[in-house]
């Protein structure tokens, strides 16, 4: 049986603040942990077969052109190799998230640096290798397009957008700021690189793959290879991190699985680290620029933000920079918008919180700038432009906590202790300042389908639904238990396998939610299983450790089930409950650091996030979500940056040691609260998104602690020592 | 090539290229997949093992220059049904998320502590003789060749702190 729910209203029953077994919510330990920490658990690149061939991805080496010639005849003739693929079905970039079909194929045209071009397939790693660092390519450049400062660029209709008239209240308004900010280029670097291993069994291919969408992945596997997507099955249950770069189908698995046919043996593709910066989906670097207008008091009167971002010739993405910026804060007049460049440059799309991730710290940045030409304490400035309904929009918030949030912060970071005078604070050689930023990220729900097995034993979740790092295992066996009254241990979730039935995937903030809504449902279906059996009202029913008690009379679960397991199948779709009410998460950032006064180095000392994302599901998942995000904040702030060769359009720091990741030490204690909140229109858990809305402001905690520390403002990221040491006081 | 190993207190030979570094021995050809592949140029610690005490990023090195060495890996600190307190302190403070970059954290913890029994100063010491107290800051430093994305670092260093802790009493 499927329970299967489309949101058109919201939730009035709360059940699961009504069930009896205290699981939900609670920090419980991920269920994958052993696994995790004994080096157990099977990632993609840890499947092996015996006549297994190794392939390494070769890339062009011109930014635009067309392939003349590949000259495979030497490098099959190397020893240990086994074939040199060319096929035209060779992915020439990633998939966007949810696209559903195969990206831009062929390998005769060279769109960006870093294109694959082929596959060198070897009986060893190390022969495919030195087979792929010897192919011999030839080209036919053309002129490219490598500086998006120096590009024509299109404003697209849909992405402009304006009420009232902000150009007049800038000419009118006694306070206005206007100013440009740019971030550079940012990279998922999930600490595992991209892997695929292929093998066929006749018609039928799988694919251990490390994939965040499985059932999008399947289809754009099948259309990359013109195959019916009942032929593949792809399997991920374990990833190794995501954060946006393993959303669409890359192209070593298409690779992978064109060798393995080819060659009627399974083959292994994993992307070098190199490989995953030129190739993968990276955050646009973006210019922003915005427009802020006040009355004395600190009302705001006008907001402008427009933004100029980019991406490969027909990639349909563009980083929804100002996505936060209609509802955050209130102000009668309004213009946003977007032009987006086109330039031969490795592919832009979605990185942990797209849109929100640079949209919201640089509006933050402005709000300090332009709380400081007030003369107002920046907390104040905001708490005073919350809008109590969505500006532009005839709906409610389903929820809005930012107020509360930013309170909540300010009181447990200290607020109040700080000076509002850049550089009055200073410790031997450091300059001390504090700063902070609302955190605002919309919020999803998708599509999702789940099935729950119930026996003697206990029960079984599954669905293909992903667990990239976030929980997924730890959330899903806790919504079953909670509702079945099961402990966790009693409860086995399967994840990550086409075969199983198809979830929302991780993205967007919504998985937990999506996920964890089809677990729900198809719990609840259990529940009216298990009454029907006792006779009762599935409202009456309590189950908990593993007993069903209705009318007074205890019985055992297991003696219910009996020989033949229950089963049942949750299905959620988003209905038309986005109509009703609209629907985010939000939060605040508060950051201490240290500048040293000699070298401009800054070093966070302390950072708080205060977050409201309707129901925790997880404790404890819930705040490593938030320390991941603050922790992508402070490498934003700090020491993130794509650098490209203007020359030639390549990623010029395609490594770790050249693209700075924060490290152990770059991270000091990180503070999280929740607000307890549940929100009906969310879903019938009322829990919302949580593993975006750490980063989204993050990062303007921090430099707006630089400019209390120094006076500096950071217009251009991230803010390493050059662009502070020569104005320090 | 031949190398004999001892790995996790097992003698394993191998026969492989010379060009196959000890990553990539453990991972494809003695089937401990533990140890991960994150950047293969020892950026990022994914890879880290103990080679005869001392924590070493796997991927810089080649299989063929440690013939007779003593090498512990992830699979020989704990299994999933016996962890070690490390790992168990990982798994009770999430000193992961992902997981991928876990097995060289631990790894590089365990030599790390030893490293500080022995007194070994690092960066951030300021006191020379009073090296195996270990602070916060002093764990987040010498765990600062571990790279982990999902940013678990104020986990990671409670779990070792735990262990610390558990080790003393």
């Amino acid at each position: 049986m499927t329970l299967h729910l489309k949101l058109d209203n919201p939730d009035e029953e709360n059940r699961l603040d009504h069930m009896a077994q205290g699981v939900i919510g609670t920090g419980a330990n991920r269920p994958d942990g052993a696994l995790k920490v004994s080096g157990q658990a099977t990632y993609a690149a840890e499947w092996q077969r015996p006549d297994m061939a190794y392939g390494v991805l070769v890339r062009a080496t011109v930014p635009a052109g067309k392939v003349e010639k590949i000259d495979a005849s030497a490098v099959e003739a190397m020893p240990g190799i086994v074939k040199v693929i060319t096929d035209p079905k060779l992915l020439r970039v990633p998939a966007q998230g949810m696209a559903d079909a195969a990206p831009a194929q062929g390998n005769d045209e060279v769109l960006y640096f870093g294109q694959p071009i082929a596959l060198v397939v070897g009986d060893s790693f190390e022969a495919a290798r030195h087979g792929a660092n010897h192919l011999s390519v030839s080209y036919l450049p053309q002129e490219a397009r490598l500086d998006p400062d120096a590009v024509q660029t299109e404003r697209p209709e849909g992405k402009q957008s304006s009420q009232g008239d902000l150009d007049g209240v800038m000419k009118t308004a006694p306070v206005t700021l206007d100013e440009v900010w740019t971030t550079p280029g940012h990279n998922s670097s999930a600490m595992e690189p991209h892997a695929s291993m292929a093998e066929w069994d006749g018609d039928r291919l799988t694919l251990h793959g490390s994939y965040q969408m499985l059932k999008y992945n399947r289809n754009e596997l099948a259309d990359s290879l013109g195959i019916d997507p009942k032929n593949v099955r792809i399997l991920s249950p374990y990833v190794g991190g995501g954060f946006g770069s393993k959303l669409g189908i890359s192209p070593e698995a298409v690779a992978a699985a064109l060798a393995a046919r080819d060659l009627g043996r399974p083959v292994r593709v994993v992307m070098p680290r190199q490989q995953v910066f030129e190739t993968i989906t990276h955050r646009a670097q973006c210019r922003q620029r915005i427009r802020l207008a006040a009355d004395e008091t600190g009302k705001l009167l006008g907001i402008g933000h427009d933004n100029r971002v980019y991406n490969l010739p027909d990639e349909g993405f563009a980083e929804p920079v100002t996505q936060a910026t209609p509802f955050t804060y209130a102000a009668e007049n309004r213009a946003i918008g977007q032009e987006v460049a086109t330039i031969n440059r490795v592919i832009a799309g979605s990185v942990r919180a797209p849109g929100e991730a640079i949209g919201v710290p640089i509006f933050e940045n402005a709000m300090d700038e332009m709380a400081e030409k007030l003369g107002m304490d920046p907390l104040e400035f905001r708490l005073k432009n919350i809008p109590e309904t969505p500006p532009g929009q005839d709906i409610p918030f389903s929820s809005n906590m930012l107020a509360e949030a930013l309170r909540d912060g300010a009181e447990k970071f200290g607020w109040d202790k700080r000076n509002p005078t850049p550089g009055a604070v200073q410790e031997g050689e450091w300059l001390i300042g504090m700063g902070m930023a609302s955190a605002v990220r919309v919020n999803m729900l998708m599509e999702s389908k789940a099935r729950i097995t119930l026996t003697a034993e206990g029960a079984t979740v599954e669905t293909d639904m992903t667990d990239i790092g976030t929980g997924t295992y730890a959330i899903l066996t806790q919504i079953a238990g909670e509702l079945l009254g099961l402990p966790m241990e009693k409860v086995t979730t399967k994840l990550g396998d086409t075969d199983l039935p198809p979830g929302s995937g991780s993205g967007g903030s919504f998985g937990a939610a999506s996920s964890g809504t089809s677990v729900y449902l198809a719990a609840m279906e259990l529940r009216r299983q298990i009454a029907d059996k006792l006779d009762c009202d599935e409202a009456d029913l309590t189950l908990k450790d593993g007993q069903a008690i209705a009318a007074n009379k205890t019985h055992a679960l297991a003696d219910l089930v009996g020989e033949t397991p229950f089963e049942a199948e949750g299905h959620i779709e988003p209905g038309d409950i986005a109509s009703k009410a609209f629907q985010a998460t939000f939060g605040s950032h508060f950051a201490e650091v240290a500048v040293n006064r000699h070298t401009g180095e800054t070093r966070v000392r302390r950072m708080l996030g205060t977050f409201a994302c309707g129901r925790v599901l997880n404790e404890k998942t819930a705040r490593s979500q938030c320390l991941g995000g603050m922790t992508f904040g402070i490498g934003m702030a700090l020491t993130e940056e794509m650098l490209f060769d203007t020359r030639d359009g390549h990623v010029v720091n395609n490594d770790f040691a050249e693209y700075h990741l924060p490290v152990n030490l770059d991270v000091p204690k990180l503070e999280v609260h929740f607000l307890q909140e549940r929100d009906p229109y969310a879903n019938p858990m009322q829990a919302k998104g949580i593993g975006e809305l750490g980063i989204c402001g993050a990062a303007a905690a921090v430099t707006n602690a630089i400019h209390n520390a120094t006076g500096v403002r950071i217009r251009d990221y991230p803010a390493t020592l050059d662009k502070i040491l020569p104005y320090l006081p | 090539m031949k190398t004999s190993l001892r790995i996790n207190g097992e003698e394993r030979q191998l026969d492989a290229d010379v060009r196959t570094t000890l990553l990539d021995a453990l991972r494809q050809h003695l089937g401990l997949t533990g140890s991960k592949k994150g950047c293969d140029h020892g950026q990022c610690g994914a890879c880290t093992v103990i080679v005869n005490g001392r924590r070493i990023n796997s991927c810089l090195t080649l299989a063929c220059m440690h013939d007779g060495d003593e090498i512990t890996t992830i699979e020989g600190i704990g299994t999933p049904d016996n962890l070690a307190p490390l790992q168990k302190a990982f798994v009770e403070h999430d000193g992961f998320q992902c997981g991928f970059c876990t097995p060289g954290q631990i790894c590089s913890a365990t030599a790390m502590l030893e490293e500080a029994k022995a007194g070994w100063p690092s960066f951030v010491s300021d006191d020379l003789d009073d090296i195996d107290t270990l602070s916060d800051e002093e764990i987040a430093e010498r765990m600062s060749g571990n790279l982990c994305r999902c940013s678990a670092y104020p986990n990671i260093v409670a779990a070792i702190r735990e262990s610390v802790k558990e080790t003393a009493s």
